[in-house]
């Protein structure tokens, strides 16, 4: 073999490796003495129910935000003084770069689409998505994915040339260790995934909203994730051409990105942030569309300015697509090229700068509930500003020359993404966690997460943008007293460690909350507007027992006003459902077995597994299950248990 | 004739119709997806480093009966579309059959080709052109192997159940799919082969 196949010859990486073996023998030990492996068969790694694969994205999001929140924490420890050797340099390369890719494509993805799995049939009065089967393949190859990255760093190395794996660095000659091979197949599973998530979703929302819905009658996290869905199928397949000519140029001794044999590397710049600007509009848009609903339940109010909203996340959509050049003014661009993408870039912050003004004239004279969902609403819209005017600044490529590469523009995208999209995930969570478990999280416990992380997230980032004004580059892993950083930068590790903190009472919440809190919270906790929360709590496998009607924007709140929200005996007829199916856990456990060999370059091993991929695709064409009725009588039963007055 | 004027059998359920625009979109993907494989190869061609360009390794006569089988197929592909429409699966039959001999006629004749330009000092690893080359015509040749069998397991399926809803709705997709790559392919001999012959 060409490469060494466990890691070695570093304290922390051996204990991490003894760690995961005795955690894998734990697990498997503690759910066969609690015989559980047919229960997690039969409900969850074989289900197609959408608010089942949703959870499990949520759950896979979790864990990788403490992967990827663990990286982090170790940069900020290893830069919190000058000079301190707690990593080397490899280590450090590669914990920068596994941490920009598990927080990007394996922590923020999976929640969002997470939550959209969940919300978007709810939210458009639908049973469930439009292709249930493929919505499984989807999770099961993000999740085979994200473990087979995650193994990288105890099994053959992680990649070490930065979660945009610039070449020349990315290629062979210069990263000839396995690290990157993982980046080029992971992404790729997960890309397969996450691709058919956007065309399941288009087709859901465009073909299976409840009667009456028009497209703009749809609540905005449900427009948000339309577009974001446009995005995914737009930008992805983008990704997967650069992946495969990384694949090929690593793997094959392929030609795209050598100079030396007429390449060229600035191709492969060009194709990822043509997927990767975008990609940044995929995550934050459905988040934009969270706090939507968040700001107009607690505001007590319509949300201001839906049309609006509704231009505005098309256009950002739109301008996200002509904009990927502002990554690299300094690369070599004309000035003429710079200006073109300087203002197209400014431009996106217009329609943005509409939706911050709609959020905050919603609010205007709304009678606000300080719940935990909207405090995390609350703290995003100036926390977002912030990393929206720092882009600003850098998107004037004149200007950009001084910041470009440096902790500014670390600091910028992490107000950016994390307000945008970490602060939504949790205003979502503690929005939607009663529909989906049927108790609320703990209020009390949430505020200490609130105020832990948020306070902990400014003293971690702000102190990045002063250092980054002072000439610090990113991915710096060691400096010296004479540059003066030290106390930004230790100020930065002490703020690392209070979000931290916050993130440890997020999760004592969700253990205190499943342990203690009240199964009791009705169907319809906050008082809410939209037309989920005509569902029971937890959520019903089939949702609606009957298909609501849609007259209104904010259709639920109009029916609890009008007491319109009864449904009748005799709508309720059998109901239609899915059959479970094995065939995506298989075929993604497939994939990533293919995907293991491939990373280690064993090509005959990965053409015989490949072969189970394509037998999982037979078997599914020759698969003619036609799923089965729910009778009515029981639909009756279970909705008589929670309305009472049926 | 009433085939014709009523709802076509593919669009006969809402499922169906969910799982021909879904197909649809993917279509579209997979436009984004040659579209990135084109501007690669726009980009690279001229990066020969030394080696032959491809003026010096074509060969047109091959190409063109290459054009020539799978624009045949398409058409071919359409008739036994048509006979689905009237219902008539033998008819369906005969003309996927001959549809899928056309493709492995293109398979065929597209490996000779790639043979050929080995022999001719152009592989992958030769230049950035090569690389490029390659990818193209190979992602584009990988579509068609794939539509080949998928198309097999669609007669398996007509011979067992006959035209319903379900195997018309697979038959149509599959059709669309077939088309597209020969739209695709009609790019490729315009823009990789002609443009190539005429530098």
């Amino acid at each position: 073999m060409k490469y060494d196949f466990f890691v070695t010859g570093d304290p922390i990486i051996l204990m991490s490796q003894i760690g995961i073996g005795l955690t894998m023998i734990g697990l498997i030990a503690l759910i066969t003495y609690l015989k559980k492996w047919t229960y997690l068969w039969k409900e969850w790694f074989t289900t197609v129910d959408h608010k089942k694969i949703g959870i499990m994205y949520i759950i896979a999001g979790v864990l990788m935000f403490f992967r990827g929140g663990v990286d982090g924490l170790m940069m900020k420890a290893q830069t919190s003084r000058p000079g301190l050797e707690l990593l080397n340099a490899q280590h450090y390369d590669e914990i920068f770069t596994t941490h920009g890719i598990v927080m990007i494509l394996f922590m923020a993805m999976p929640m969002l689409i997470g939550i959209m799995n969940v919300l978007i049939p709810l939210q458009i009065g639908a049973r469930d998505v439009a292709f249930p089967k493929l919505n499984a393949l989807s999770f099961w190859s993000f999740f085979v994915a994200a473990l087979l990255f995650n193994i990288s760093f105890v099994i053959g190395g992680s990649p070490d040339a930065g979660w945009t794996s610039y070449f020349p660095l990315a290629g062979k000659e210069f990263s000839p260790d396995i690290g990157n091979n993982y980046y080029a197949i992971a992404l790729q599973i997960s890309g397969i995934g996450t691709l058919a998530t956007g065309i399941n979703f288009i087709v859901t929302i465009l073909k299976m909203r409840a009667p009456g819905m028009k497209l703009l009658k749809m609540p905005m996290f449900t427009w948000t994730s339309l577009v974001t869905s446009v995005l995914i199928v737009a930008a992805f397949p983008i990704l997967t051409i650069a992946l495969l000519m990384m694949t090929l140029d690593r793997m094959f001794g392929a030609h795209f990105f050598t100079v030396a044999a007429g390449g060229d590397p600035m191709l492969w710049l060009n194709l990822f942030w043509l997927w990767g600007h975008p990609e940044v509009y995929i995550v934050v848009l459905p988040a934009f569309g969270m706090f939507s609903e968040v700001i107009a339940t607690f505001s007590r109010k319509n949300l201001f300015g839906y049309v609006t909203m509704v231009v505005s996340i098309v256009a950002i959509a739109f301008l996200s697509m002509l904009v990927w050049v502002h990554h690299f003014y300094t690369m070599g661009n004309s000035a003429a090229v710079n200006s073109v993408f300087s203002i197209t870039t400014m431009m996106i912050a217009i329609p943005t700068g509409v939706k911050i003004f709609n959020w905050l004239f919603t609010m205007r004279k709304g009678k606000i509930q300080f719940s935990n969902a909207m405090l995390w609403s609350l703290a995003f819209i100036p926390c977002f500003t912030i990393g929206g005017v720092t882009g600003v600044m850098l998107a004037m490529a004149a200007a950009d020359y001084q910041y470009h590469n440096t902790m500014f523009l670390v600091a910028h995208f992490h107000y950016v993404l994390i307000p945008g999209v970490v602060f939504a995930v949790f205003a979502g969570l503690y929005y939607w966690w009663p529909k989906m478990f049927g108790f609320a999280l703990n209020e009390k416990i949430g505020k200490w997460h609130f105020w832990l992380f948020v306070i902990g997230f400014n003293l971690t980032f702000m102190p990045m943008f002063f250092v980054g004004l002072d000439g610090m580059s990113r991915r710096m892993y060691t400096y010296s007293e004479s540059t003066g950083w030290a106390p930004w930068l230790g100020f930065s590790a002490v703020g690392s460690l209070v979000m931290a903190a916050g993130f440890a009472a997020l999760v004592y919440n969700l253990y205190w909350s499943f342990r203690y809190a009240s199964r009791d919270v009705g169907s319809d906790p906050w008082d809410a507007r939209t037309l989920e929360w005509a569902t029971a709590s937890p959520v019903q496998e089939y949702n609606f027992a009957v298909i609501p009607e849609v007259t209104e924007l904010d259709q639920f709140w109009k029916d609890k006003k009008e007491g319109t929200n009864k449904i009748k005996k005799e709508d309720i007829k059998d109901i239609h459902m899915p059959s479970n199916s094995a065939v995506p856990i298989i075929m993604g456990v497939a994939f990533g077995i293919v995907g293991f060999f491939l990373v280690f370059e064993m090509f005959i091993l990965s053409a015989i597994f490949s072969v189970g991929i394509i037998a999982c695709l037979i078997a599914n064409s020759f698969d003619y299950d036609d799923g089965y009725h729910i009778p009515a009588k029981k639909v009756l039963e279970t909705e008589r248990k929670w309305r009472g007055d049926l | 004739m009433a085939s014709q004027t009523s709802t076509p059998l593919e669009y006969s359920t809402h499922q169906n119709e969910m799982t021909i625009l879904g197909f649809w979109i993917f279509l579209g993907a997979e436009i984004v997806l040659f579209a990135t494989l084109f501007a690669g190869y726009f980009v690279l061609e001229n990066g020969v480093a030394d080696g032959p360009t491809l003026k010096d390794i074509l060969m047109m006569k091959d190409v063109l009966i290459e054009t020539f089988l799978l624009l045949t197929s398409s058409f071919t592909m359409g008739l036994a579309l048509h006979q689905m429409r009237q219902n008539n699966l033998k008819g369906m039959l005969i003309f996927t059959v001959i549809t899928l001999l056309l493709g492995a006629g293109f398979m065929y004749m597209e490996i000779n080709e790639f043979i050929h330009y080995v022999h001719e000092g152009v592989t992958m690893q030769t230049s950035a052109f090569g690389s490029a080359l390659f990818t193209l015509l190979g992602t584009h040749g990988v579509h068609v192997t794939l539509g080949i069998g998928w198309v097999i397991l669609l007669i398996i399926q007509l011979v067992r159940r006959g035209i319903t809803p379900v195997t018309s709705r697979k038959f149509f997709i599959v059709s669309l799919y077939w088309h597209f790559l020969d739209v695709i392919w009609i790019f490729i001999f315009t823009f990789v082969y002609l443009k190539g012959a005429l530098m």
